[in-house]
């Protein structure tokens, strides 16, 4: 198996080689890597909890959490008394802090809900209520003529909008890492490619068993995002339903970020906030989500569709005519998590309408972040520290320790540096004088630490989440052959068995030649 | 940050880069660089181990590597410095060089300008040099830019990512092939990835003619037995770890699917080859007026932008379809680059900075214009300076070598019979008779001087049909 | 017929203009020059092409060569020649010219370097 032979990480698991039995006993095991159990990862190793974070694919972030909008709401749109509203607006009051901590790109550019006509106008007196009521600062409305300075390129029928100044954009992906990297750092052992099929209880230790072996843990913490029912019904445990709502978006070149200012919705729908369009952190414009509701068969399908693709853009040419569909560099779709509750008696099923954060009833000792669908982003590092106080009063002992390391280096990127930081990043490392991916900017010796980092990638799309090297206009055309190259030598991996993505995506099948085969590492 | 001014840096070591810079050295520009981002001279040329290149120009049937090497030859036998690894960031980019303390003094008429560049062992350069010589090629259109619905697995290449992988590092991409596009790259790769083991099932082309030669229609194709399949394109991309299959479908004569026409082909691999955009991220922040046709920036008949001393020249400029044209357009800048430094070095050595250029008035601008059936033309202006008019003085006079400026364009249909038309106003300038213009096949027309001797207004290049000609 | 000689690609009309007889003959038009009329009768009795191919390289500084054909190979054995190809590697320096293979599946043609390897 590809990963048998990546002798990169000199971390010790827990499994031993190939999932024998081991006596390491976890405080508490993490299921899902993305926003919400990297944040509780890392909020846990603020304690002296042993702490591990299991994963099924090949990386963090590959769920949810890898294809979203990116905002960090403001927090006028949940409504008053749910765990959603209260931890929106707590997780979105942190995220300025923690990104400077951690070192990831966060942007304060502020929302626009826009109303484009009388009705839709009442629409934004009931998000602004309900914005005080959560708690949100600094919110008003804004009326046509203001609306059209801070926008040029609005449509014509945009007559008023709710002003969220507090919102913020965050590239989704490289956040995620940076939580689970620096629970990483404090301790907490990651194990990805990871899968959970059973889970047992023998007296008061859980016994999670997966694709590499048993983990043996005290307390367990249900953060699967699409599969937190699944995972929430193998412990026994509260019995909802995930529904999977596939959202489609479409990504501009970064030649068109003056597109918008600001994050521009349009008046939200009982399928959520609607198409939006805004800046990402990284410069380009997105527009979208889709709201398609997946049926059972179609579980984790994360292909766009001509029709969401189409769709989209139609929706979002009423905030912004002038779409130049001509600059489209990509198009992707991701997965969120809705909770149901099962309806019984030939009922439909309902909606939960909120996030599931608790210590099931029945099960103790099993804790489940599950419906983590908009503002799950947001609301993350607050659900992490909810999660905590819980699992305290279940009988962890939450005392922080004093050596825990607040800060996350990542990777110091070559791009946006000054011209003064630049010649002295060469200078310190010659890998920064190679550039690699010629669209982003991106240098051999940011994706030689992409490999290497305390949380690496280990294939191309954890280098180009962590990177960007491939995200640019020529979309990985140019750097492939390269990036393929320095990951082959630097994780000591064969250029055949280097995947896109883990499990079988395989980049390449086979050498042309009995004696040749170049790249990093030959067989 | 030296105070070494190069007569010409030339971004791009690829044939355009190479048969500028001889062309500069042979014309008095002594002091040149070429910057190539890759590990070795002769830019895309060496992944295109096929022949065909050089019928023109050399008047032999060459391999990709052989007419590549063959001018690298020529720049080490001049000993032309070049390097290697090395990417060029920006030009003129005041923002990069400004913080490194270099203070860049203007000739007289803002001759002088900075290249940015870095590799590893010189880190960040800051390099001064009269001319600048843009040989950046192009690049592919992606699968992100066509919006193909489906999956993203592994399996996708561009035709070009491919045949690097193939014929430099010994890979194959898959071994179940299915290919979008029928452009020449799409049909080479059709062949080279059957000669190297693999099973190309189809060539899909959504336009109802191929693309390509139709030589290679023959060699690559036929000749191996893999289906064309015209006016058909890829709807939908399966597979979640890896390529399992592509869904194909008709279209109609708008370019859209017809339902009920799709088709599931098996395979582990899609290869596109839909098209290649002039590479010009260097242009940006330059000002440099980009054609939004070509997507190359705009050049008169010097193969100089819009900036004075910034030249031009090989699929920077348009996409060419054999590399003996970029030789031609290539040796032109790197005259033209060549005088314009010498005349600028003069400038700069005898005109101290404060005081006004002498004697030049404003060229007169011959805008050249795509008329009827022609999709674009380059170069784009003519420029009628101070050294146009003393050619055109000698012509009046009775020169008797009459220089020609030639005009390269291409058609936006297939048209048979055709006549090709040049006017300024009412006046005809030019005609020639064609029996196929193709989209694929880039048309020339040369001009004579001495018919621009009494233009004033803009010329427009025409395509008329037999039909149009019958009054 | 398209003929391939060179990229003008002129599309030919050929017709066989003799019943009978060892050497088949054929009437061409349709082509721009000679070299149209010659390869439609080539192809149609012997047709070849110009095998261009890549060599694996040992102790070099890049592990394949570009290599073509001197001559024209029938065209085909092209697969069967490739087999061969596939298998055989030669040592580094190469210079452009060099003689990598002698006549390959007895068809006279020699491989040749297209490119130099220098070694590592």
């Amino acid at each position: 198996m590809v990963n048998g032979s990546l002798l990169l990480s000199t971390q010790k698991t827990g499994l031993g080689i190939r999932g024998q039995m081991t006596d390491t006993l976890y405080d508490a095991a993490v299921i899902g890597a993305g926003i919400t159990g990297s944040c509780i990862a890392r909020e846990l190793t603020k304690t002296t909890a042993k702490v591990v974070l299991i994963e099924k694919e090949n990386d963090v972030s590959c769920g949810s959490s890898k294809a979203n909008s990116g905002i960090i709401h403001g927090g006028y749109d949940p409504v008053p008394g749910t765990l959603m509203a209260r931890f929106n607006v707590r997780g979105s009051s942190l995220y300025p802090e923690l990104a400077k901590k951690l070192n990831f790109d966060y942007k304060r550019i502020g929302s626009l809900v826009i109303a484009f006509d009388e009705k839709k106008k009442v629409l934004l007196d009931m998000l602004l209520e309900r914005g005080f009521a959560n708690g949100v600062q600094e919110l008003r409305i804004v009326d046509s003529d203001e609306l059209h300075k801070m926008e040029p390129k609005l449509g014509q029928n945009a007559l008023a909008a709710l002003y969220s100044p507090t919102a913020g954009i965050v590239s989704p992906y490289k956040a995620t890492w940076a939580f689970a990297e620096s629970a990483v750092i404090n301790g907490a052992e990651f194990m990805r490619n990871t899968s959970v099929h059973q889970i047992e209880k023998d007296g008061s230790i859980f016994i999670v068993h997966t694709g590499h072996g048993d983990i043996r843990a005290r307390f367990v913490i249900n953060a699967a995002g699409v599969a937190a029912d699944k995972i929430s019904a193998m412990a026994g445990a509260r019995r909802f339903i995930i529904k999977q709502r596939r959202g489609e978006y479409c990504l501009l070149d970064n030649k068109c970020y003056s597109l918008v200012n600001h994050v521009l919705f349009q008046t939200p729908t009982e399928l959520g906030k609607g198409v939006l369009v805004t800046r990402t952190v990284d410069g380009n414009i997105l527009i979208g989500p889709s709201a398609d509701d997946q049926s059972a068969d179609m579980y984790e399908y994360k292909g766009t569709t001509a029709s969401s693709q189409a769709d989209i853009l139609e929706k979002a040419s009423l905030t912004i005519p002038d779409i130049p569909r001509g600059n489209i560099i990509n198009s992707f779709a991701g997965v969120r998590a809705v909770a149901y509750t099962a309806g019984t008696g030939g009922n439909a099923d309902q909606p939960v309408n909120d996030f599931i954060v608790e210590e099931d009833s029945a099960v103790k000792g099993f804790f489940t972040a599950g419906g983590i669908c908009s503002p799950g982003l947001s609301a993350a590092p607050a659900i992490a520290e909810y999660m905590l106080d819980l699992l305290g009063k279940a009988g962890l002992d939450t005392k922080k320790r004093s050596d825990f390391i607040e800060e996350r280096k990542g990777i110091v990127a070559f791009g946006p540096a000054g011209t003064k930081k630049k010649l002295q990043l060469i200078k310190q490392n010659p890998l920064y004088g190679q550039i690699i991916c010629r669209c982003e900017t991106v240098t051999e010796a940011e994706i030689v630490q992409a490999v290497h980092s305390p949380l690496g990638a280990r294939d191309l799309d954890g280098i180009k989440r962590r990177t960007r090297a491939g995200m640019g206009r020529c979309q990985s055309g140019f750097c492939s052959p390269r990036v393929t190259e320095i990951l082959s030598r630097e994780a000591h991996i064969p250029m055949t068995s280097v995947t896109k993505k883990g499990g079988t995506s395989f980049v390449l099948d086979g050498k042309t030649r009995v004696f040749s085969g170049s790249g990093g590492n030959e067989e | 940050m030296s105070e070494k001014i190069y007569d010409a840096v030339i971004v791009g070591g690829g044939p355009a880069g190479l048969a500028a810079a001889v062309s500069a050295y042979d014309n008095g520009a002594k002091k040149l660089l070429i910057l190539e981002r890759d590990s070795r001279l002769g830019g895309i040329l060496l992944q295109c181990i096929h022949n065909g290149f050089g019928l023109h120009y050399f008047g032999e049937e060459l391999t990709g590597p052989e007419y590549a090497g063959r001018f690298v030859k020529q720049v080490k036998k001049r000993g032309i410095d070049y390097k290697v690894n090395t990417m060029v960031v920006s030009i003129d980019k005041a923002a990069d060089f400004g913080e490194a303390g270099l203070t860049v003094t203007f000739g007289a008429d803002g001759t002088e300008h900075v290249v940015t560049a870095m590799n590893s062992t010189d880190g960040l350069m800051f390099l001064r040099t009269y001319s600048v010589i843009l040989a950046t090629g192009c690049r592919e259109r992606t699968r992100g830019a066509l919006v193909i619905p489906g999956t993203r697995p592994a399996g996708i290449f561009t035709a070009g990512s491919a045949q690097r992988f193939v014929n430099i590092d010994g890979y194959l991409p898959g071994r179940k092939i299915v290919i979008l596009g029928s452009g020449d790259i799409g049909l080479i790769m059709a062949r080279r990835l059957t000669l190297e083991g693999c099973d190309v099932k189809l060539v899909c082309e959504v336009m109802p003619y191929s693309a390509g030669l139709s030589r290679n229609i023959t060699q690559c194709l036929e000749n191996f037995h893999i289906p064309l399949k015209l006016s058909t394109t890829v709807t939908e991309i399966h597979g979640r770890d890896r390529v399992q299959g592509v869904t194909i479908a008709k279209v109609d004569a708008n370019r859209i699917p017809v339902a009920g026409t799709e088709e599931f082909i098996a395979c582990d691999t899609l290869l596109l080859s839909v098209g290649l955009i002039p590479e010009n991220e260097v242009c940006a922040g330059t000002g440099i007026h980009m054609d939004p046709v070509t997507k190359g920036p705009s050049v008169n008949q010097r193969m100089e932008t819009s900036i004075p001393g910034i030249f031009a020249c090989g699929n920077a400029v348009h996409v060419h379809d054999l590399v003996d044209f970029v030789t031609n357009s290539s040796l032109l800048a790197g005259r033209c680059a060549a005088e314009y430094a010498v005349a600028a070095e003069g400038v700069f050595r005898s005109v101290p900075c404060h005081e006004p250029a002498v004697n030049s008035q404003a060229p007169v601008i011959i805008p050249v214009c795509p008329g009827n059936r022609v999709r674009y033309t380059v170069p784009q202006q003519i420029e009628v300076d101070d050294a146009f008019k003393a050619v055109i003085q000698e012509i009046r006079e009775g020169a008797s070598e009459i220089p020609k400026i030639q005009i390269m364009f291409r058609s936006t249909d297939v048209y048979r019979n055709v006549t090709i038309f040049i006017y300024s106003g009412n006046d005809r300038i030019y005609m020639k008779k064609v029996r196929i213009v193709r989209p694929g096949e880039m048309q020339t027309a040369d001009i004579p001087a001495s018919a621009l001797v009494n233009v004033t207004g803009l010329l427009t290049v025409s395509i008329e049909t037999p039909e149009d000609m019958i009054d | 017929m398209t003929c391939i000689i060179c990229p003008m690609g002129c599309q030919l009309e050929v017709t066989r203009i003799q019943e009978t007889g060892e050497i088949p003959a054929y009437s061409v038009t349709g082509n721009t020059c000679p070299r149209g009329e010659a390869y439609a009768q080539k192809e149609l009795t012997n047709p070849t092409r110009t095998l261009t191919c890549t060599v694996a390289v040992r102790g070099g500084i890049r592990c394949l060569v570009a290599a073509k054909s001197k001559i024209e190979v029938p065209r085909d054995l092209q697969l069967a020649c490739m087999q061969v190809i596939r298998r055989i590697s030669v040592k580094a320096p190469v210079k452009t010219g060099d003689v990598l293979y002698e006549d390959i599946l007895n068809t006279g043609a020699d491989i040749v370097a297209c490119d130099d390897v220098e070694s590592k």
